[in-house]
């Protein structure tokens, strides 16, 4: 059978029917939203090898598969155990295949000044402020998917913290996807206001169960207003015929602070877009991540910061393990505008490749228009260090688990980067069990 | 005001006095007729008496070069290029048969490259460097022809290596840079008119240096000169390449190949102090150098080596590169690149890894100043087979003004576990901390940013052969006159 390449219009085709069916519906400022980026997705159409941001991923899985859009029904299964990634979480808000599922939430107890709740709920409920930020954050962008996203927003969640709260517990978000007849696609789209002076941690864990394909199309815009501060952590643990797509876009104002650790440990196809504005003096970012790939997954880590004002920092650390036939890409630029004197950028990328078959294509980026700057970046790509693993094998340590030790250590330059402590150990958890089964020998042998 | 007046005219001055090559020599010259066609080609085919094969070569890629579109992907900006508005073939008005030696060139030829510091005749007794100089579409002369034929190496014109050695060359010209390889090599390819031939037989070390000086001259003509040096088993060659042009205010095309061919355990040196006429402090005129340059290590143990100093030309895209076929095989990339006013440069390498073992290193160093735009582009590809590579990138920016601006876009793509690549680059503004330790002592600003320059410039300027280290360090000083302050 012949593939075929299918069309942005192909894609809208299976939504149309439902489209009376989509969040807000009844909205002039939505519809006309919704709108806009169906026009835009058709006018830019799927992204092909030709644009330089998808220089080396194919969306060969659309190919091959056809995605109806998820229903209720679909977002009614049962499912027995949450794999809620924190034990202790200020709240919890669980979707399945894109639907919200109040009774296995949880969102009581949370202080005055912090709101969460469902996209869908939040529009019903004629949040004022929504309208002034959906779409506006990100603004126009070429971004096919975001603009599909803005299309077909269907799930995902709207989280207000007000001026000068602070939150110390993370909010947890979990989507479960996948265990459905046919293959699926949904469209959740976050949106993080932290007003001036507050500051709050928000996760985000992707996972899907059973190995069925699925797609999503996930979108997220974050404003940190002045002074303040938000750690905005993602985990994508999809199942193997997956496509997560995120595109996430963040706004950073005056004295504020956003940091980002982003952990993708499966998925046919993750490709993570996120563009970082540092829009006054003094706005500092950190944005690292982790990916570790085997089969034949395919991860891409996209990523543009913006130093547009004087004094701004930023901080980018990535490190990637690839296995058997896996591929991943890393895309980083750092863009410091005119007038962005004395801005401050550093960039790290490393890939380890276990395989002889893994690819890793890595493109560092630096736009400098200024003169006051102190911007670098690093790349390097290898396989494990001889020596290291010789010197442990010396000391007695079998050879499966050295293997184990050295990857654990160093995607640890990057998980250690994560402030948030509970947070921080369930990303090495997830590493842990990533690796092969020796790990666990490992656990016995540290102890635990 | 008065005093900044004076200011103001003493930086304009110097700004117009710093190009020292902006002369024109008053020669008489031959021209094909203006424009781009088929009947130019075939002209200029004529001219040079050219075989069969090889005419039918251009015309493939003229036909080939009709139907590609310009290359939009590199940072540098500039007008659409009018092809029909110049001349592709200018030469020197012969005097019969050409020059048998050197008292039958024309004495205004010899005045103007004794005025560049290529003295022709005294080069043969003092520096033993053979010269192969280049002024607008022929070569004039090559100097040192005997003592290089006693050793076996060839070292002649192209045109003259079509006649003279052309199975060589047909086995060679397009196999490293093929007719349909871009825009502006695909029109060199139709339109090439001379550049030099060099072929070091087996087991040869060439006993001297050898040399190219292209000059343009002429109005409106393009310099489309293509390069081809072939090493042979075990032998050795360094190449040196210097480029200079008139002042004029519109701006002129060189669009030039250069093929490098090296075979087991062959050695290639590639040297060039581009100094091209970078345009006016407004930015008119200078020269288009879009140069496609590249190197076959087909060999075992091959190694070439480029280094560059890239001071002129008002915009410069130039990627030298290396494939790394032969086993063990090394490719060296040393690149100085200067924009001042409002000079663009995007360039950078590619090093292709395709044998085991095959090692590359890429040193690049660019420095950007007043309204001048820089890019380093680079790619590094360790293909599947490729196994033990090994890569090391450095490309360092210096800023120098505050409308300047230095890009870094490297391209690591690698399949092969056991391949090791690292890539490291910084930008940043010239060091006040330098500069001040500098002045404290006495030394004006100019001349401190020139010795902070030539230190961050001093990894690479250590690759080039000496007499090119000590002009390219002034070169360096004299591009960023008047930068600062």
């Amino acid at each position: 059978m012949a593939r075929q390449a299918i069309s942005a219009d192909q894609l809208l085709q299976g939504f149309d029917a439902g489209k009376g069916a989509l969040p807000g519906r009844g909205l002039p400022w939505l519809a006309n939203l919704r709108a806009q980026g169906r026009e835009r997705f058709r006018t830019l159409g799927l992204p092909t090898a030709k644009l330089e941001a998808w220089r080396y991923t194919r969306l060969r899985p659309f190919e091959d598969t056809q995605f109806r859009p998820a229903t209720e029904a679909d977002g009614r299964i049962n499912v027995d155990v949450i794999p809620a990634l924190l034990k202790g979480a200020a709240a919890r808000i669980v979707f399945i295949n894109g639907l919200y599922r109040q009774e296995l939430s949880n969102v009581a107890g949370l202080p005055a000044g912090v709101s969460i709740e469902p996209l869908a709920k939040a529009l019903a409920a004629g949040s004022g402020w929504i309208a002034d930020h959906l779409g506006r954050v990100a603004g126009e962008t070429p971004q096919a998917f975001f603009a599909l996203n803005t299309a077909l927003m269907d799930s995902g969640v709207v989280v207000k913290i007000a001026r000068g709260t602070s939150l110390d517990l993370p909010i947890e978000i979990v989507h479960v996807s996948g265990l459905t007849d046919r293959p699926i696609m949904y469209s959740p789209r976050n949106l993080i206001l932290v007003e001036e002076g507050a500051s709050a941690t928000v996760l985000v864990h992707h996972v899907g169960l059973g190995a069925g394909a699925y797609f999503v199309n996930g979108a997220t815009e974050v404003d940190v207003r002045d002074g303040g501060s938000l750690r905005h952590y993602t985990v994508e643990a999809e199942s193997i015929d997956a496509i997560n797509l995120a595109t996430a876009h963040v706004r950073v104002g005056r004295d504020a602070h956003y940091e980002a650790f982003g952990l993708a440990v499966g998925g046919r196809l993750s490709r993570s877009e996120v563009s970082i504005r540092l829009a006054a003096p003094g706005a500092s970012c950190k944005l690292n991540g982790a990916y570790l790939m085997r089969g034949a997954e395919h991860c891409d880590n996209t990523t543009v910061i913006e130093h547009l004002a004087p004094h701004t920092s930023s901080r980018e650390v990535f490190k990637g393990v690839l296995d058997d036939e896996s591929r991943a890409v890393f895309q980083g630029r750092i863009v410091v505008h005119k007038g962005a004197q004395k801005s401050d950028g550093h960039q790290l990328s490393k890939a380890l490749l276990l395989s002889a078959g893994a690819e890793i294509d890595q493109k560092p980026e630096l736009e400098i228009y200024t003169d006051d700057v102190k911007c670098s970046h690093g790349a390097a790509a290898g396989q494990l260090d001889a020596a290291q693993l010789f010197y442990l094998r010396s000391r007695g340590i079998p050879e499966a688990l050295a293997r184990n030790l050295l990857v654990q250590a160093f995607l640890a330059e990057a998980v250690e980067e994560v402030s948030d402590i509970g947070v921080r150990e369930a990303m090495m958890d997830k590493v842990v069990h990533w690796l092969p089964a020796q790990c666990y020998l490992q656990e016995q042998w540290r102890g635990r | 005001m008065a005093a900044t007046a004076q200011t103001a005219l003493q930086v304009r001055e110097l700004a117009e006095d710093r190009y020292k090559y902006g002369f024109v020599t008053d020669i008489e010259s031959e021209r094909a007729p203006k424009g781009l066609s088929e009947d130019i080609v075939r002209f200029i085919s004529a001219k040079k008496e050219e075989p069969q094969w090889l005419l039918e070569w251009r015309l493939k890629a003229f036909r080939h070069w009709l139907t590609m579109p310009e290359p939009q992907w590199s940072s540098v900006r500039f007008p659409a290029l009018d092809y029909q508005d110049a001349y592709y073939y200018s030469a020197p008005k012969a005097k019969g048969d050409g020059p048998k030696s050197l008292d039958e060139i024309d004495p205004e030829l010899l005045k103007t490259y004794e005025k560049l510091g290529i003295p022709i005749r005294e080069q043969e007794a003092l520096a033993g460097i053979a010269v192969d100089a280049v002024f607008d579409s022929v070569s004039v002369a090559t100097t040192f022809k005997a003592k290089l034929h006693e050793v076996g190496v060839i070292f002649c014109p192209i045109s003259e290596a079509v006649r003279n050695h052309p199975a060589l060359v047909q086995k060679y010209l397009g196999s490293v840079v093929p007719y349909a390889d871009n825009k502006h090599a695909t029109l060199n390819s139709a339109v090439f008119t001379d550049g030099s031939f060099v072929y070091v037989p087996p087991g040869v070390r060439c006993p001297m240096e050898l040399s190219t000086y292209f000059r343009i001259n002429a109005e409106n003509t393009g310099q489309f000169e293509r390069t081809l040096i072939i090493a042979d088993k075990g032998s050795y060659v360094s190449y040196l390449e210097g480029c200079t042009a008139p002042k004029r205010d519109v701006n002129q095309l060189h669009a030039a190949v250069v093929e490098l061919v090296a075979l087991d355990d062959a050695e290639i040196k590639y040297s060039t102090v581009q100094n091209w006429y970078p345009g006016d402090a407004e930015g008119r005129g200078g020269i288009y150098n879009f140069v496609t340059k590249r190197g076959a290590c087909r060999g075992v143990n091959s190694k070439i080596s480029w280094t560059q100093v890239e001071t002129g030309s008002a915009i410069t895209w130039k990627y030298p590169s290396c494939i790394l076929q032969g086993d063990n095989s090394v490719g060296e990339f040393y690149s100085i690149a200067i924009t001042n006013n409002h000079q663009q440069a995007d360039t950078g390498t590619k090093m292709i890894h395709i044998g085991r073992n095959t090692r590359s290193r890429i040193i690049s160093k660019g420095i950007s100043a007043g309204h001048g735009m820089q890019t380093y582009r680079g790619l590094v590809r360790v293909t599947a087979k490729a196994e033990g590579a090994r890569n090391h990138t450095q490309c360092d920016s210096l800023l120098i003004g505050s409308k300047c601006a230095a890009h870094t876009v490297p391209y690591i793509e690698s399949k092969n576990p056991k391949a090791i690549l690292e890539h490291e680059a910084t930008t940043s503004k010239i060091s006040e901390d330098q500069l001040f330790y500098l002045r404290q002592r006495g030394i004006s600003v100019e001349n401190a940013v020139a010795l902070v320059v030539n230190g961050f410039c001093r990894e690479v300027l250590q690759q080039l052969p000496m007499e090119f280290a000590v002009e390219a360090q002034k070169l360096v000083a004299i591009s960023l006159e008047g930068s600062v302050g």
